[in-house]
């Protein structure tokens, strides 16, 4: 526990935590409209952003924001359209984004520890500064996603209705996409550009398994992805491990202890309840 | 009360150069029920989607309210009910928070639900007899029950003009009666219906004006024509899924 008497691992808890709270309140959108995977996408171009912030001596996470929210505004254009080469598209702009990154990362004077950083998170390098960056963007996404409820939803639910309720669809559809950009930028330092989508993604499929509506699922997906930050920077600390990976693991060991304790109950309460067979039709034709 | 609701002039859709619909025009003023009447394939969805803006028009006009469609943003005046509900990538939501969407037209963005969006959703929850199943999460709903949950989203907006994509096709005679329930008092309350379906069982005497769309064209503009075939059959129970899309079940494996 002394650990956490550092500075840096103040730091580093604290930023693990709004992402940890962030990063679930913005996924459950993207679970809802099946883009569980759309947080990898555009990490692997905000990728192609820090090598250029790296080769223009710019900062890298604020060039990474523009190149993924470009990336994740690309993305949504080629959703909207629902063309099937959108599939197609959407795999060049992955590769491309990643292999982007790499060639210019190598261009520049940065080392291999550098872009190692980015891929794999590195939270205990947080700076101050570093810090109200993540703090302001990461309320600001939480703010946003749990003010619109409601709107983005009915936009994620069901797009054709939202349409004809007068909703604005697109604007909402970009606001999402924009604040998967943000996400996945903040979120990068913390768990690596590999794993971000497991903290947008696994506290929601872990929630959604034992819960009954939308609202409780994202409270507890909030919660946790929260408790999954906060025990991953304490294992990563006692144990001296990697902080994103023990983060993604404890978030995972969740989902399995969830999966199977509300597997193991949902059985119980089966037998304890024995529902009667159901009725079958009338015969729609005469037997002989 | 004869102001027109819905107008259609000339009205042509197609997909990918395959003409859907051609030179179809349509008037349904306030108080009508009109039924849309076809087989599959007809065209009767299309319209009933270009007339909301759903599906563009290649060439001609659709008007609500008096007010070209482009220019419409009175969206809170209508109700719409899709054929079936989204199955939402898995994420759990109650019957009540499907239908609390149904206030959002009138509501906006970013207003939070007041109390009277709260009676209204309970009121929509009731007319369609779900008041009991509001908590339940949709997906463990029988068809129909969903089905009588997006009727519900939409009553929820107190529209003035429901629109209804097929709402009895697949649906248990239970919820056909609770839909038609619901739809008489609707209509008892002064309220206009356009609504496609394949047959109109126990909503029979709700209808006022039968439109038959054959091959994209408008064929018959009137009275309610008698079923014909096996169809016309006294006890002729037709409950089973018709579309030709329905989702995989029962029937398909």
């Amino acid at each position: 526990m002394e650990l956490f008497q550092y500075p840096y691992m103040q730091r580093a808890l604290i930023g693990a935590l709004v992402i940890g709270l962030a990063a679930p309140a913005l996924g459950i959108y993207l679970v809802q409209r099946r883009l569980a995977l759309i947080g990898d996408g555009v990490g692997h171009v905000a990728l192609t952003g820090v090598g250029a912030g790296l080769l223009l001596n710019r900062s890298p996470v604020l060039v990474a924001v523009i190149a993924a929210t470009i990336g994740a505004i690309a993305i949504e254009v080629v959703r909207a359209r629902g063309r099937t080469s959108g599939d197609l598209a959407l795999a060049l702009l992955f590769y491309g984004g990643i292999a982007g990154g790499v060639l210019l990362v190598g261009l520049s004077d940065a080392t291999s520890a550098n872009l190692n950083a980015y891929l794999f998170g590195s939270l205990t390098t947080i700076s101050p500064d570093d810090l109200v960056t993540i703090g302001v963007l990461g309320a600001a996404i939480l703010v946003t996603m749990i003010a619109l409820r409601p709107a983005l939803f009915a936009v994620s639910h069901d797009e054709e209705y939202a349409r004809v309720s007068g909703l604005p669809v697109r604007t909402l559809n970009l606001l999402i996409a924009v604040a998967t950009a943000v996400t996945v930028t903040i979120a990068m330092r913390a768990v690596g550009v590999l794993l971000i989508s497991a903290l947008m993604v696994v506290p929601v499929a872990t929630a959604q398994q034992v819960t009954r509506g939308f609202r409780s699922t994202m409270v507890a997906a909030m919660a946790l992805g929260f408790f999954a930050a906060g025990t991953g920077v304490w294992v990563a600390a006692t144990a001296d491990t990697a902080p994103g990976a023990s983060v993604v693991l404890v978030a995972i060991a969740s989902f399995l202890v969830v999966a199977v304790a509300g597997g193991v109950w949902r059985t119980l309460r089966r037998r304890a309840t024995p529902t009667a067979a159901p009725t079958p039709e009338p015969h729609e034709v005469v037997l002989s | 009360m004869t102001s027109p609701v819905i107008t259609v002039e000339h009205g042509v859709v197609g997909y990918d150069g395959r003409p859907v619909l051609r030179n179809i025009s349509l008037t349904v003023t306030a108080g009508e029920v009109v039924a849309v009447l076809g087989a599959n394939g007809s065209g009767k969805s299309t319209l009933i989607r270009a007339v909301l803006g759903l599906v563009p028009l290649s060439a001609g006009s659709v008007a609500l309210f008096d007010r070209p469609l482009r220019r419409f943003r009175q969206w809170q005046r209508i109700g719409y009910v899709p054929q079936r509900l989204g199955a939402g990538g898995g994420v759990p939501a109650t019957v009540r928070e499907v239908v609390a969407s149904g206030r959002l037209a009138r509501r906006g963005v970013l207003r939070p639900p007041g109390r009277a969006d709260r009676a209204a959703v309970d009121a929509a929850l009731l007319a369609v007899g779900l008041a009991d199943r509001a908590g339940d999460p949709v997906s463990t709903l029988s068809g129909g029950q969903q089905q009588r949950t997006l009727i519900a989203r939409a009553l929820a907006g107190q529209p003035e003009l429901l629109v209804l994509d097929e709402p009895t096709a697949g649906v248990d005679a239970a919820s056909q009666e609770a839909f038609a329930g619901a739809l008489r008092d609707f209509v008892g309350n002064g309220g206009t219906v356009l609504l496609v379906a394949h047959e109109l069982g126990p909503l029979r005497p709700v209808i006022s004006r039968a439109v038959v769309v054959h091959e994209g064209g408008i064929v018959h503009d009137g009275a309610v024509p008698d079923p014909a075939g096996h169809h016309a059959e006294p006890d002729h129970d037709h409950v089973h899924p018709h579309c030709y899309d329905e989702p995989a079940g029962l029937w398909s494996n």
